[in-house]
């Protein structure tokens, strides 16, 4: 065997780990928008169910106006944001202004009694678990890419192609923050 | 690791082409036994066109068959509103479309996963399950059903049940065929050709038995670490094995065919029965689980 031959291996092999490398990345940072997509979803869900619930206590609480408006704020706030830790924060924020506002709904009866209330709160629960669902799905796959990303030989790739790192959606969950009362 | 999971189902899907040319050369092999006592090669075109007929009957019906042998009712959101909602997150959690939901009218707690790919895919749980499960628990359960959803054991165990029914079926025939078929030429055979046949038709079926035990009873461990990963909660999948094991009880409609579906094994336990159970253990499976607690 010629030395050309060894050589002509040898180029084509390293090609193959490249591309494969290159395919890997793709594959990974391809995963990880569609799950950051899949956040997206929810959290829009969230916003929109928002201003009907407010409404719907409005009804009952009129004058609780400062916690409204400390939810709309954090609403506005949570829609405007940027980076990844900027959505984290301003989620956590508006997952604080809720609570508040459910801790307020507590001392009107009539209010916990309506059936659209109740509808609304069971929506909102159940989005605020499909968001830490979702999260939890976006850092698996952040963390698959990351993986990819330092480790050798497959960083090499990377630099040359500009995969880079993404950041981790760090969102307290709730039952870590503060004991929660559960209702079933 | 979810990366591990990935390949795992990667390894599934080729492990199943494996599987089904497997059953497809033991279906052959019967048939060409047959051949030659009867000294005639259509038999064998026959069972090989049997074979590939059983392969792609079982690929899309034994979803179907399967549901009417446990007599599952598919159910809405609005119906099990905790059940539906629950697989929903687990889904998301792990990136998986969101299966059919079917609910079991039976006091013994229990679930099973069926379909051929994650997107025709079945999980179906006893009303029993739901009564006695906390949110948590049933919440492991139905993350190690999504599990063999996402490991694609239900295609495995699918196909499993649907060809070693198959196997079990032909070998009765011929065997019935031989012992009370009328005279024919046999001077032709040679006895160890007979002999040999004889031993492939006796262990065909046992083969394929054991070969479904031995499937299964893997799947489980990975499919409990699979829960495990994707909850983030090992003891919720202990604390509900646990009780699994003692308010277990065998199923009202018994089936040894669809028994590996299950999460805890619907059939009365006899002696045979734990040799050839298509489950490991509980205890063992707490054991991995406690094992692995500190890897999630």
């Amino acid at each position: 065997m010629g030395i050309t031959t060894i050589i002509l291996i040898i180029v084509v092999l390293v090609a193959l780990m490249v591309a494969g490398f290159y395919n890997k990345f793709v594959k990974l940072s391809t995963r990880a928008k569609e799950a950051w997509s899949d956040i997206d979803v929810q959290l829009k869900r969230r916003y929109d169910l928002i201003p009907n619930l407010i409404e719907t206590v409005k009804g009952y609480a009129a004058h609780e106006s400062a916690t409204f408006q400390k939810v709309t704020e954090a609403r506005t706030a949570a829609m405007g944001a940027q980076s990844v830790e900027e959505q984290a924060d301003a989620e956590n924020m508006l997952s604080g202004a809720l609570k508040s506002l459910f801790a307020v709904s507590e001392s009107y009866p009539d209010l916990k009694a309506n059936e659209n209330f109740l509808e609304l709160q069971r929506e909102l629960t159940d989005t605020e678990n499909k968001i830490q669902a979702s999260r939890r799905f976006y850092n698996t796959n952040v963390r698959d890419l990351n993986i990819a990303v330092e480790s050798f030989p497959s960083n090499i790739i990377a630099n040359i192609f500009k995969f880079t790192k993404k950041d981790f959606f760090e969102f307290e969950e709730a039952a870590a923050r503060e004991p929660v009362k559960v209702k079933f | 690791m979810s990366s591990n999971l990935y390949k795992v189902g990667e390894s599934n899907v080729s492990k199943t082409w494996l599987l089904m040319s497997g059953f497809a050369l033991i279906i052959v092999l019967i048939g060409w036994f047959f051949s030659l006592y009867y000294d005639s090669l259509t038999i064998i075109y026959v069972f090989f066109l049997f074979a590939l007929l059983m392969n792609v009957f079982s690929f899309w019906f034994s979803d179907k068959i399967v549901l009417k042998l446990t007599g599952a009712k598919k159910v809405d959101k609005e119906e099990y509103y905790g059940l539906y909602t629950l697989v929903e997150n687990l889904c998301i959690t792990a990136g998986l479309p969101m299966p059919k939901i079917y609910v079991i009218d039976e006091s013994a707690p229990n679930a099973f996963a069926t379909g051929r790919d994650p997107r025709h895919a079945i999980v179906a749980a006893t009303t029993g399950l739901i009564d006695i499960m906390s949110d948590s628990e049933l919440e492991a359960v139905m993350a190690h059903e999504m599990g063999h959803v996402q490991n694609y054991d239900i295609r495995i165990s699918m196909i499993t049940f649907g060809l070693v029914s198959a196997i079990g079926f032909l070998t009765d025939i011929v065997l019935r065929m031989m012992f009370y078929g009328g005279d024919r030429d046999k001077d032709n055979n040679s006895p160890w050709m007979m002999f040999i046949g004889l031993i492939v038709l006796i262990l065909a079926p046992i083969i394929a038995v054991i070969v479904q035990m031995a499937v299964s009873r893997q799947r489980e461990y990975l499919a409990d670490a699979t829960s495990a990963m994707t909850t983030r909660n090992p003891e919720a999948m202990v604390s509900a094995l646990q009780k699994l094991k003692t308010s277990g009880r065998p199923m009202k409609r018994q089936n040894g065919a669809t028994a590996h579906l299950y999460i805890s094994n619907p059939l009365k336990a006899g002696f045979l029965g734990k040799m050839f159970s298509t489950h490991p253990p509980i205890e063992d499976r707490i054991a991995r689980l406690r094992d692995n607690a500190n890897k999630f």
